[in-house]
C-alpha cells in the first residue's frame, strides 16, 4: 500500500522538480525537510523572545503604537526589582508553587501506590480519580467558588462538620490568611491525578522479579519500598515535579477565576500581575522586562533540574 | 575539595556546573524570599549570571 503511494507521489512530482531533487546530496535533502521546522521555531519562539528582550529596554506601550519609543536602559528592571508589590507577587507565587508541589507529590504518590495494588474495580477508581484533570480550569474555578461559599458551600459545611466551627464564620476566598491556601487546595485537587498517573507508570515499570528476589533475600516490605520502589519511581516523580513546577509558575486561569488575585493582592501570582501590566495598564516595556525576569528564573531552574534528573536516571 | 578546586582551575564541566547551579538556586531563593528587599533587588543579577554561566560551562570538557 505504502509502495503504491510512494509510486503515485513520485509520478505526480513535476519532472523539473524531481530532476532538481535528484541532484541534491543526502545532507541537502535533510536540510530541505528540516528547514520549515527551523523557520517556524525561529518565527514563533526565538524572534518573539529577542523582540521582548529589546522591548524591555524601552518605554514602549502597545496601545500607543505611534508614540515615540525611548530607549530607557535598565530602568524597567530597576523599577521591578525595587517594587515591594512585585516582590509580594513573587512571594505569593513561591507559596503557591511550593505547597502545590509538596501536596501533589505526596498525595499523587500515595494514590498511585494504592491504585497499583491489585484489587477489584481499580480501573474504575483510576477513571474517577483522573476526572478533575479533564475539566477546564475555568469550570473548576467557577464551581470551587460555589463550594467555598460560606452560606451554602459544601467545603465550609464539611470543615464545619469535622471541626465544630460555624461554616459561615470563615470565608476561604475572602480571608487574607485562607485565600492563599484556597488556591493551593483547588490546584492540588485538580492536578494530583496527573502526578498519580506518572507515578503509576513508574510503579508499573518495575519488574515483579526484583520484588521476588528481594523476598527471597527476606527484605521487609519497608526495605523493599525504600530500596526498590522509591529509587525506581524517582525519575518519573522528578519529571512530574518539573512539569507541575513549570505549569504552576505560569498559573493564571484557575486563580483568576477563583479569587481574581484577591483579597487585596494576596493571591496575585506573577502571571496575573504580568497580564495586568501588559494588557490593563499597557506598560509593554515594563511587562517585557518582567517577562524576561520570569523567563530567566524558569530557564535557570529548569536547567539545573534537568541536570539532576539525568543524574538520577543514569544511576 | 582539592579535586573540586583542581577541576575549576582546569575548566572542567562538573565543578563549574556546580558553581552555576548554586548561583541559580541562590538567585531564585533571593527572588522569592520574604525577608530582605535588597536580596530581592539583586536576585535577577545572580540568577542571570548563574544561567549564562551554566550555558557556557556545559560546553566545557568532562
Amino acid at each position: 500500500m505504502s509502495h503504491l503511494n510512494m509510486d503515485s507521489v513520485a509520478r505526480a512530482t513535476p519532472r523539473h522538480l524531481s530532476r532538481r531533487i535528484r541532484g541534491l546530496s543526502d545532507r541537502a535533502i535533510a536540510w530541505v525537510f528540516v528547514a520549515p521546522t527551523i523557520f517556524l521555531l525561529l518565527a514563533v519562539n526565538i524572534f518573539p523572545l529577542i523582540w521582548t528582550i529589546r522591548l524591555s529596554f524601552t518605554n514602549y506601550a502597545a496601545n500607543r503604537p505611534n508614540a515615540e519609543v525611548q530607549w530607557i536602559g535598565l530602568r524597567n528592571y530597576e523599577r521591578i526589582l525595587s517594587d515591594p508589590d512585585t516582590w509580594a507577587t513573587m512571594q505569593a507565587t513561591a507559596h503557591f508553587l511550593f505547597w502545590t508541589i509538596v501536596f501533589q507529590v505526596m498525595i499523587g504518590f500515595a494514590l498511585a501506590w494504592l491504585i497499583n495494588q491489585k484489587f477489584r474495580g481499580n480501573d474504575l477508581w483510576t477513571t474517577i480519580i483522573v476526572l478533575p484533570m479533564m475539566l477546564s480550569p475555568a469550570v473548576v474555578g467557577n464551581f470551587w467558588t460555589l463550594l467555598y461559599q460560606p452560606q451554602l458551600g459544601l467545603f465550609n459545611s464539611i470543615v464545619g462538620f469535622f471541626s465544630g466551627a460555624d461554616p459561615t464564620s470563615f470565608s476561604m476566598i475572602g480571608d487574607v490568611h485562607l485565600a492563599p491556601w484556597s488556591i493551593v487546595i483547588v490546584d492540588t485537587w485538580m492536578w494530583t491525578p496527573f502526578v498519580m498517573l506518572i507515578c503509576l507508570a513508574g510503579l508499573r515499570s518495575i519488574p515483579d522479579s526484583i520484588y521476588e528476589a528481594a523476598e527471597c533475600d527476606r527484605a521487609s516490605r519497608w526495605r523493599q519500598f525504600w530500596t526498590i520502589t522509591v529509587p525506581m519511581v524517582l525519575p518519573f516523580l522528578m519529571l512530574a515535579v518539573l512539569f507541575r513546577g513549570i505549569e504552576n509558575f505560569k498559573m493564571f486561569d484557575l486563580v483568576v477565576q477563583l479569587t481574581g488575585g484577591g483579597p487585596g493582592n494576596i493571591t496575585t501570582l506573577t502571571s496575573i500581575e504580568l497580564k495586568r501590566e501588559a494588557f490593563e495598564k499597557w506598560r509593554t516595556g515594563y511587562s517585557s522586562a518582567y517577562a524576561v525576569i520570569l523567563f530567566v528564573t524558569v530557564f535557570g531552574l529548569a536547567s539545573i533540574y534537568v541536570k539532576a534528573l539525568n543524574r538520577v536516571k543514569d544511576r | 575539595m582539592r579535586g573540586f578546586l583542581h577541576g575549576l582551575v582546569r575548566l572542567r564541566r562538573g565543578p563549574w556546573e556546580m558553581v552555576a547551579s548554586v548561583l541559580i538556586a541562590t538567585g531564585v531563593f533571593m527572588l522569592m524570599q520574604p525577608f530582605a528587599l535588597w536580596a530581592y533587588s539583586w536576585s535577577f543579577l545572580v540568577t542571570l549570571t548563574g544561567t549564562v554561566m551554566f550555558i557556557v560551562v556545559s560546553h566545557f570538557p568532562e
